[in-house]
């Protein structure tokens, strides 16, 4: 539990609502990343300007197979994230998990055959949909584990950048949040071993490592153990999914943000009953959903952040 | 009036429906908000434990000690869980593990 760090409800509408109406490229402006709304051209331009940059995107919670109110169509709203991605032209795609609804072979089927629209390269941790089936996870893992560790995490270099895929949505216990484990903990800590400090590191997973939301199970139990193996490093960005929004959160040199999903938005900390989909006008639905694009220039240790929503796609 | 409310009940009973129309059925869980709803239930050995799923979010139910688990349950599925030993069991929901209930198991 990280309660000295869980923000008030109030903190976490205000950053909330900082960020809202924004989708998010990632672009790392020589080693750090730094975030641009989508459609925000002088920012564009100014990363191109600045010459050696690379961008990535990242894509969350496509929940494939859903078919509530909330958004009876996940399929044709990741369609329109799709074309957006490809648009932004990024180097490689982050999918930050739940492809799949109920984790039924025919919805990763369907999603694998959607996300080939994608241009890039996709790399893929799973979210707690992944892990239905009656293996508990052995679809997701037989289809994007290759090559992995444990139930599925890893880490990879790109442009001077340390890539980092964490997974907590495996072995959940009762009454807990979400949870790395000893294991994974162990093997963090020994792939930072060989990752100079200067380094840009990104970690992408599912559920937020830092407490979002404690009533609503927004946050991972032993997250801050992994916090403490990153907090040597100049420039961290950790980056997930799982709550259906945009929320920042900087400490130190590490920024935590959330991205939007395609498939359905989830309300505000507490600001409903439930933390289920949020069934909003059909006109407006695409105004909550969205992509995020990082840029990154090396030699420059932030990243460039931009969420960008489905709005006008 | 007076004589109106027995009738009803009645025809109710005539007709085997339960006396309030949202009654939950006996030994049965509703997962509603990201709750189980009662958290706490006691049946007797033999009894079976239904839940069923009034979210728009898939749930599933899992014992603590992992001696059964459902599949996911999507809105409206059930699950049903044969009790044939005494003790106190709890459970919870696989996907948001802060979702915990107990069930007692009497003879």
């Amino acid at each position: 539990m990280q309660n000295d760090n869980q923000p008030t409800r109030r903190e976490a509408l205000k950053c909330m609502s900082a960020w809202a109406g924004t989708g998010l490229l990632w672009s790392l402006v020589g080693g750090i990343p730094k975030a641009f709304a989508a459609g925000d051209a002088a920012g564009e331009a100014a990363m191109k300007a600045a010459g050696g940059t690379f961008s990535f995107a990242q894509v969350s919670d496509t929940h494939i197979g859903f078919n509530k109110q909330a958004n009876p169509e996940p399929l044709k709203t990741l369609g329109e994230a799709i074309l957006r991605i490809n648009a932004a032209r990024p180097g490689f795609v982050l999918h930050t998990g739940d492809i799949s609804h109920l984790s039924k072979p025919e919805e990763f089927d369907t999603a694998a055959e959607a996300l080939k629209g994608l241009t890039a390269p996709v790399h893929y941790v799973p979210g707690e949909h992944d892990t239905l089936d009656e293996g508990g996870g052995k679809l997701f893992l037989e289809r994007y584990g290759k090559g992995t560790k444990g139930n599925g995490w890893y880490s990879f270099d790109d442009h001077g950048v340390h890539f980092v895929a964490l997974v907590n949505v495996f072995n959940l216990a009762p009454g807990r949040e979400a949870n790395l484990g000893a294991d994974q903990i162990k093997w963090l800590e020994d792939d930072l071993t060989a990752v100079s400090t200067s380094t840009p590191v990104v970690v992408f997973t599912h559920i937020p490592l830092w407490t979002v939301y404690q009533p609503w199970g927004w946050g991972t139990d032993d997250g801050a153990q992994a916090i403490a193996l990153l907090k040597k490093f100049g420039s961290v960005t950790v980056l997930n999914g799982h709550i259906h929004q945009v929320i920042q959160k900087v400490e130190g040199n590490i920024t935590f943000h959330t991205a939007r999903a395609t498939a359905y938005p989830q309300p505000a900390p507490g600001a409903a009953a439930n933390p289920g989909p949020m069934v909003v006008p059909p006109e407006k639905l695409r105004s909550y959903l969205g992509v995020t694009t990082v840029a990154a220039a090396q030699g420059v240790p932030s990243l460039k952040l931009n969420d960008s929503t489905l709005e006008g796609a | 009036m007076k004589y109106l409310l027995p009738a009803c009940c009645l025809l109710c009973f005539a007709l085997g429906l339960p006396a309030l129309a949202d009654a939950p059925a006996k030994n049965t869980v509703e997962i509603h908000d990201f709750k189980f709803a009662p958290g706490t239930l006691t049946v007797h050995v033999g009894d079976s434990v239904t839940w069923i799923n009034r979210d728009q979010t898939p749930h599933t139910v899992a014992d603590a000690d992992k001696t059964f688990r459902s599949a996911a349950l999507d809105t409206d599925d059930k699950f049903t869980h044969a009790y044939t030993k005494t003790g106190t069991y709890k459970y919870f929901c696989t996907m948001h593990p802060q979702m915990t209930g107990t069930v007692t198991v009497l003879p």
